[in-house]
């Protein structure tokens, strides 16, 4: 089983960004990469000038670089965006993130992203006829879907990935929720979400921990953890796995996955240094268990595994 | 030039009859499970019913769209595509799907029949309107609720098929077949299940005081001060706390009313207008479609769009335009 470290999702500034796609090529334990700006478009000018040095550092190292396109794509500002990315295959793998992309890419493999709606056998026998190699599927689909499409997968010669660590992505809107909360409007946002490394945290009314907004995207409060199903994920043949940058210690979280993966790590111990990433919000899996994604499904006995709060 | 056409709300067969005898053009609706995405109790339409409502409409000389605008679930396509079949043999006017394998299937199956892409399927650029136009041969699209009025424009001067837009009732603030808020809160989401923050897992209380809480599976939605009207904990309606201010984060509650600006959408180039609401009562129905088709037609003779009524109807005090003008920018 592969991993995938995914895009970045947040605004981070370009140096911070930089430095930690080369710490990741230099150290981390990984098969491959997203690089590329998916959420905003306003935030690509930045990390454009970085991107060519950090694609060359990781093949270098002999990871496979998968350029990722935005997932909402309404202006022009956008659609060129999209098409710059998209245009790169068949030179480079695209991760398509909206359909949009399918229009500049003929007869070359892809990978379809998250953002894309790979619910069942047939949206994927025909994403593999234009030319899909691999889907990450959407984060609500449960173990039974998974193992379905796993299954589906290879007899059209198309692999699975699992968002398996992560603020998972859930909404995404054409309003920038960042800008809303600061009293800005979206064109003069002064690019507010670059003060969330890991999203803005959103509470009830009453303060139970929510959700996480991240400029027009809207994530989970609680961090997708699949260390406890790695070990199904494999059984069912899944390819990869996909881990979605936090601002924490990734080159750890890279290594507990594979480990896991390779079956050289039980779970338990996997959570247990999960656990110790001490990231500020609690783990979630509830999705694969067909249960409400906020929730947590422990093992019966596991005092490491992280309680749901 | 030729009118617009309303589209409209019919989530049971009652509600089909009030619309159409109200004027509307079409009406759309779906079968009475999670193949469509107002898979509510008490709504939607049987095969009979459905085959029945086909014969009431085409004898009125009005459209029935099917929606089958969920996303097949994995290991249960027989579900979606027994509906495409189905409602293909009824002679509905036209499907309206969002799922790339439902809508394959529909194309392959049925290539004479007209297909509608559903709002769900998130195409919001020329690009990908074009994609699913050249694979499936798709001959209108429900235009995202993501577009500002000159991205319409824009739009309808690069694409090879017709453009809905939605005029009136409820907002989806977020790309609608992208969110799965819902299933964060409840195990249930549109995409999967056809619902958005089910009946199943609301739940109202008083406190001390007489607040009332609204929740959504473990989550509070909203809490009103007693005697404020406590409205439906629909998630991304609700009022939450960020950056230490107490907000509606996604959306102040609003309603969607465009009827001002039917003139603007026909120089745009929009085909056809639609009103959400197929969970509305009969009366309701019955004012807004009939409203419209007057303002419609009024529009046809004069030019001109004619003030209407339909304030009264709005979800809550306050209207919207949405994002048609550029006030989310």
């Amino acid at each position: 089983m592969k991993i995938t470290l995914g895009p970045v999702l947040f605004n981070w500034p370009v140096d911070k960004w930089r430095d930690f796609h080369f710490r990741m090529a230099g150290e981390a334990d990984v098969d491959a990469v997203c690089l590329g700006e998916v959420v905003c478009a306003k935030r690509l000018p930045f990390i454009e000038p970085a991107l060519p040095e950090v694609a060359e550092r990781y093949m270098a190292a002999g990871k496979e670089v998968i350029f990722s396109t935005l997932a909402l794509v309404m202006n022009k500002a956008e659609r060129k965006a999209l098409r710059a990315v998209a245009e790169m295959a068949p030179e480079a793998l695209v991760e398509v993130n909206d359909i949009s992309a399918l229009a500049h890419i003929e007869d070359a493999p892809f990978m379809a992203g998250p953002f894309i709606n790979t619910y069942n056998e047939a949206a994927m026998a025909f994403l593999a006829r234009k030319g899909a190699v691999r889907a990450c599927l959407p984060p609500e689909l449960g173990d039974k879907a998974i193992a379905t499409l796993t299954r589906a997968g290879r007899e059209t010669g198309m692999e699975t990935e699992v968002f398996a660590f992560g603020r998972m992505p859930l909404a995404l809107s054409a309003r920038c929720y960042h800008a809303r909360v600061h009293n800005l409007s979206k064109d003069g946002c002064q690019f507010v979400c670059e003060k969330d490394a890991d999203g803005m945290d959103l509470a009830t009314l009453d303060g139970e921990a929510f959700l996480a907004v991240n400029g027009i995207q809207t994530m989970s409060h609680a961090c997708m953890n699949l260390a406890g199903e790695v070990a199904a994920l494999k059984d069912m043949g899944v390819g990869a796995l996909r881990l979605s940058p936090h601002d924490c210690d990734m080159v750890q979280v890279a290594a507990v996955f594979r480990a896991l993966a390779d079956g050289a790590m039980g779970p338990d111990e996997a959570q247990a240094k999960l656990a110790g990433l001490d990231l500020p919000f609690p783990f979630a899996n509830g999705y694969f268990h067909g249960k409400p994604g906020a929730d947590w499904i422990g093992r019966l006995v596991d005092s490491a595994a992280p309680v749901k709060g | 030039m030729s009118a617009m056409e309303l589209v409209c709300p019919a989530g049971t067969p009652a509600a089909l009859r009030e619309a159409i005898e109200a004027g509307a053009h079409a009406v759309y609706c779906g079968f009475r499970d999670e193949t469509n995405a107002r898979n509510f109790p008490g709504l939607n339409f049987s095969r009979p019913e459905m085959e029945e409502a086909i014969d009431f409409a085409h004898g009125r000389g009005a459209k029935v769209l099917v929606a089958i605008n969920t996303f097949a679930q994995a290991g249960n396509m027989k579900l979606w595509e027994q509906a495409v079949d189905d409602a293909a043999a009824m002679g509905a006017d036209a499907l309206i799907l969002a799922d790339l394998g439902v809508v394959d299937h529909a194309r392959a199956r049925h290539p004479d029949q007209r297909l509608h892409l559903s709002v769900q399927a998130s195409a919001s650029s020329p690009e990908a309107i074009g994609f699913y136009v050249r694979e499936f041969g798709i001959r209108r699209v429900v235009l995202p609720r993501v577009l500002t009025l000159p991205e319409i424009a824009a739009l309808n001067e690069q694409i090879e098929c017709e453009t809905e837009v939605f005029v009136f009732g409820g907002l989806c603030v977020m790309a609608e077949g992208r969110c799965l808020l819902s299933s964060y809160a409840t195990g249930k989401s549109p995409n999967m299940n056809g619902v958005c923050s089910p009946p199943s897992h609301v739940a109202y209380s008083e406190r001390d005081g007489g607040e009332m809480v609204s929740r959504l599976g473990n989550f509070t939605i909203n809490t009103f001060a007693a005697g404020e009207k406590a409205g439906y904990p629909t998630l991304c309606k609700g009022r939450f706390e960020a950056a230490g201010r107490r907000l509606y984060v996604f959306e102040d509650p609003t309603s969607l009313n465009a009827v001002d600006m039917l003139a603007e959408f026909r120089d745009a180039g929009v085909t056809a207008l639609k009103i959400e609401g197929r969970q509305r009562s009969k009366a309701y129905v019955r004012q807004v479609v009939g409203d419209f088709r007057r303002a419609v037609d009024a529009l046809q003779t004069t030019g001109e769009t004619a003030r209407t009524s339909l304030a009264s109807l709005s979800e809550g005090a306050q209207e919207t335009q949405g994002v048609y003008r550029k006030t989310w920018r």
